[in-house]
């Protein structure tokens, strides 16, 4: 083989990673941040994010464009640019930190402990390389097996991924494969060295919706099977509905809202959350249903606004809120945590909400569906 | 699914756009000829939204783009207001032009990086030389307030300066500029975020009822389409498959496609599990070589040998609600049991 092996290892002992013990979660981060320097300024991507992930579970990450979504799973991953970049807090997978590792320390974990499902599978995929030799390549690179033996188990994946004629796909190369088969591929390739921990990052986005569900169903099964924990980051709160045990939403770099999947559709806390979710066109209303809107756009992330960075938008906003950042904090509830000072669905968020309204607050009409077109100012 | 025929139209006279059996193929270098849109008809009623669903490759854009000769369709009628824009020549079609407008998918790409906001918003009016320079310099700026940008701080910028849905604005006040007719969105929300989409789309279903103007949607999240349209038509592969009032179309589809479409869509509710039911495996063939018969044939559940003999013709199941399938769903309220085999139409 013309790539670089590592110190080879049997696929008996492939395990040398130590595990933690059970009651220890599989993935914690604490207090992340991730900046990157630019000549404009600093702009923090990833602003202080707290959370952990049990083994076996699912985690959706969900949140606009620009809000750090992508760049917080590629700082778990290590995946970042080597230039330009400031960061700061703790990852630690399997109890062992590994927030610092450099990309040789890491590079024993990707494919066999962690992996990644990118959104585009055209580009991430090497067009001058056929599907055979990227299936094999982490395969032999983490394992002392033969190439004959590694074409098996590359068969046997593309099997396992609904991929038909395994064996003369092998040949292929990825141009010659459609949209939908390329992602199988590389969810093939994510999976081949058995990680307990996979992201998906907008895995479907760029495919049509018969072909999002095919690849969805594929992702689920393959994570229960494997019990693998999974990490789906997506802008579509419809892909993470039924497929994810908790979801955190994020804005601005920030989680604001964490929360069990159906307690975060049932009763969003979070102004921003339950506005994401009104203003989704749903199926099931009329035609011609008059949409809530957020007002504005998200935030700058070099110059962010003071307190909560939700509050030039929101229809809940009080003087506090302009002033003092709320934590992510747990509520009565215990496992629902958000970050605001006055909560959907609470009273104080109520009382709030109705004294915007008396006083005319533009997210308010906008959050109502209001007919006004709000005239926006440019930055 | 997957038909032909024009049993949906409506008269001639009551329409403002009418398609009459499209045909568009582009040719290839040695690999035959690409089929993007085979034998559509479609029409439209003045004020009227026509939402256009479908997946990547079915024509639906090109559908869009042949209503405005761009390009010329290989065959078939396009009627507006009376006149066949098929048969126009070159000047004539020119003059037609500023009633027919588009809006693109991408904001940004569709703005030219190098021109400022009014230059950009008052091109069609400089061309048509609309009143004097200060008159369309008002008019910019009224078009600008109207969609819901602040003019005196964007006139002299350019689009690199806004964001997604800022220039989707400033490319809505460009479209409206030459007071159109007829508006066809290719897209035009879905490169933007969630929050921005419904002030997008709410903009545009006000405009719409302030000029009375006539929109062409074309999309692929049906649940957008649902939101803006008066009638909604289901293409596939060049052909189309289900045309119908929304809210009944996606209440009780009647194509076993529109079924299929309906249950892939992922929904905002973790209470509704994905259904296995009605979904398709596979994908899209190819349009260089489309299956014979129906085209949705290869992947249909209900798939039967005449599918692959005879393509099935529109007909109409319920008033106003047409499909072009061998084998409907059912429909009870207008007896027709599934799977039917009757060929009323063909």
């Amino acid at each position: 083989m013309w790539f670089r092996r590592r110190k080879r290892r049997s696929l008996e002992s492939a395990d040398r990673f130590p595990s933690a013990p059970p009651d220890v979660p599989l993935l914690e981060v604490d207090s992340a941040q991730t900046s990157f320097v630019t000549d404009r300024g600093t702009v923090r991507a990833v602003d202080g994010v707290t959370f952990s992930l049990e083994r076996g579970r699912t985690l959706g990450i969900v949140g606009e464009s620009g809000c750090g979504k992508t760049v917080l799973s590629r700082s778990v991953m290590g995946l970042l640019p080597k230039h330009n970049v400031v960061r700061s807090g703790s990852v630690r997978f399997e109890g062992q930190e590994i927030g610092n590792w450099a990309p040789d320390q890491m590079r024993p974990l990707w494919g066999t402990q962690m992996a990644m499902v990118f959104q585009d599978p055209m580009t991430s995929l090497n067009p001058v390389m056929s599907i055979g030799n990227q299936i094999t390549e982490p395969l032999l690179y983490h394992f002392d097996i033969s190439s004959g033996y590694a074409r098996e188990l590359a068969v046997a994946l593309l099997q396992s991924v609904g991929i038909p004629e395994p064996d003369r796909r092998l040949r292929q190369f990825p141009h010659e494969l459609s949209g939908g088969m390329r992602q199988r591929v590389m969810i093939a390739i994510a999976i081949a060295c058995g990680p307990k921990l996979l992201f998906a990052d907008e895995p479907t986005t760029s495919l049509d919706v018969t072909v999002q569900a095919q690849i969805l169903d594929l992702l689920q099964t393959q994570q229960r099977e494997r019990y693998m924990a999974m990490i789906l980051v997506t802008h579509d709160l419809g892909v993470v509905a039924g497929r994810t045990d908790d979801i955190a939403v994020m804005y601005a770099g920030r989680i604001v809202e964490k929360a069990p999947t159906r307690v975060l559709f049932s009763q969003p806390r979070m102004p921003y959350t339950e506005a994401l979710l009104a203003s989704i066109p749903k199926l099931g209303d009329a035609a011609h249903s008059r949409l809530a809107t957020i007002p504005g756009r998200p935030p700058n992330l070099i110059h962010p606004p003071q307190g909560c960075k939700f509050s030039p938008r929101c229809a809940y906003v009080q003087d506090k809120c302009r002033v003092e950042e709320p934590p992510l904090r747990p509520g009565p509830e215990g496992k629902h945590e958000f970050a605001c000072w006055f909560p959907v669905g609470t009273p104080e968020g109520r009382a709030a909400f109705e004294s915007n309204k008396k006083a005319g607050v533009a997210a308010v009409e906008a959050r109502l569906g209001g007919e006004t077109v709000p005239v926006e100012g440019v930055s | 699914m997957a038909g032909s025929g024009t049993a949906h139209l409506r008269p001639r006279d009551e329409t403002l756009l009418r398609l009459e059996n499209i045909v568009v193929e582009f040719p290839t270098r040695g690999r035959g000829t690409v089929h993007a849109v085979s034998d559509v008809s479609l029409d439209i009623k003045r004020g009227e939204t026509l939402g256009l669903v479908g997946e990547s490759g079915c024509g639906k854009s090109t559908t869009g783009r042949a209503a405005l000769q761009l390009p010329k369709p290989t065959s078939g009628h396009v009627w507006f207001d009376g006149t066949d824009l098929t048969t126009l020549r070159r000047s004539s079609l020119r003059r037609a032009r500023p009633q027919l407008q588009m809006i693109f998918q991408d904001p940004i790409s569709s703005l030219n990086p190098r021109r400022r906001v009014k230059d950009i918003v008052s091109e069609g009016l400089d061309i048509w030389s609309v009143g004097d320079k200060l008159d369309r310099a008002k008019k910019v700026r009224s078009l600008l307030d109207e969609v819901g940008i602040d003019a005196d701080a964007a006139v002299d910028r350019h689009p690199h300066e806004f964001s997604g849905g800022q220039c989707q604005r400033i490319s809505i006040a460009r479209a409206i500029a030459t007071e159109p007719k007829l508006i066809i969105c290719d897209e035009p929300v879905s490169a933007l975020d969630v929050s921005v989409q419904a002030q997008i789309l709410n903009l545009l279903e006000q405009l719409k009822s302030r000029y009375g103007l006539t929109v062409i949607f074309i999309a692929h999240d049906l649940a957008v389409v649902k939101n803006v349209s008066d009638i909604v038509a289901v293409m596939y592969l060049g052909k189309l498959c289900e045309i119908g009032p929304p809210d009944q179309l996606f209440q009780s589809p009647v194509h076993p496609y529109t079924a299929a479409l309906l249950s892939a869509i992922p929904v905002p509710d973790p209470e509704s599990k994905p259904q296995q039911l009605g979904g398709v495996g596979g994908e899209v063939p190819s349009p260089l070589n489309p299956p014979s018969g129906c085209r949705f044939r290869t992947r249909c559940p209900r798939a039967a040998e005449r599918c692959a003999e005879e393509e099935p013709k529109i007909r109409e199941m319920r008033p106003g609600h047409y499909v072009a399938c061998h084998f409907p769903l059912e429909v009870d309220d207008v007896g027709v049991t599934a799977p039917s085999s009757d060929g009323a139409g063909s």
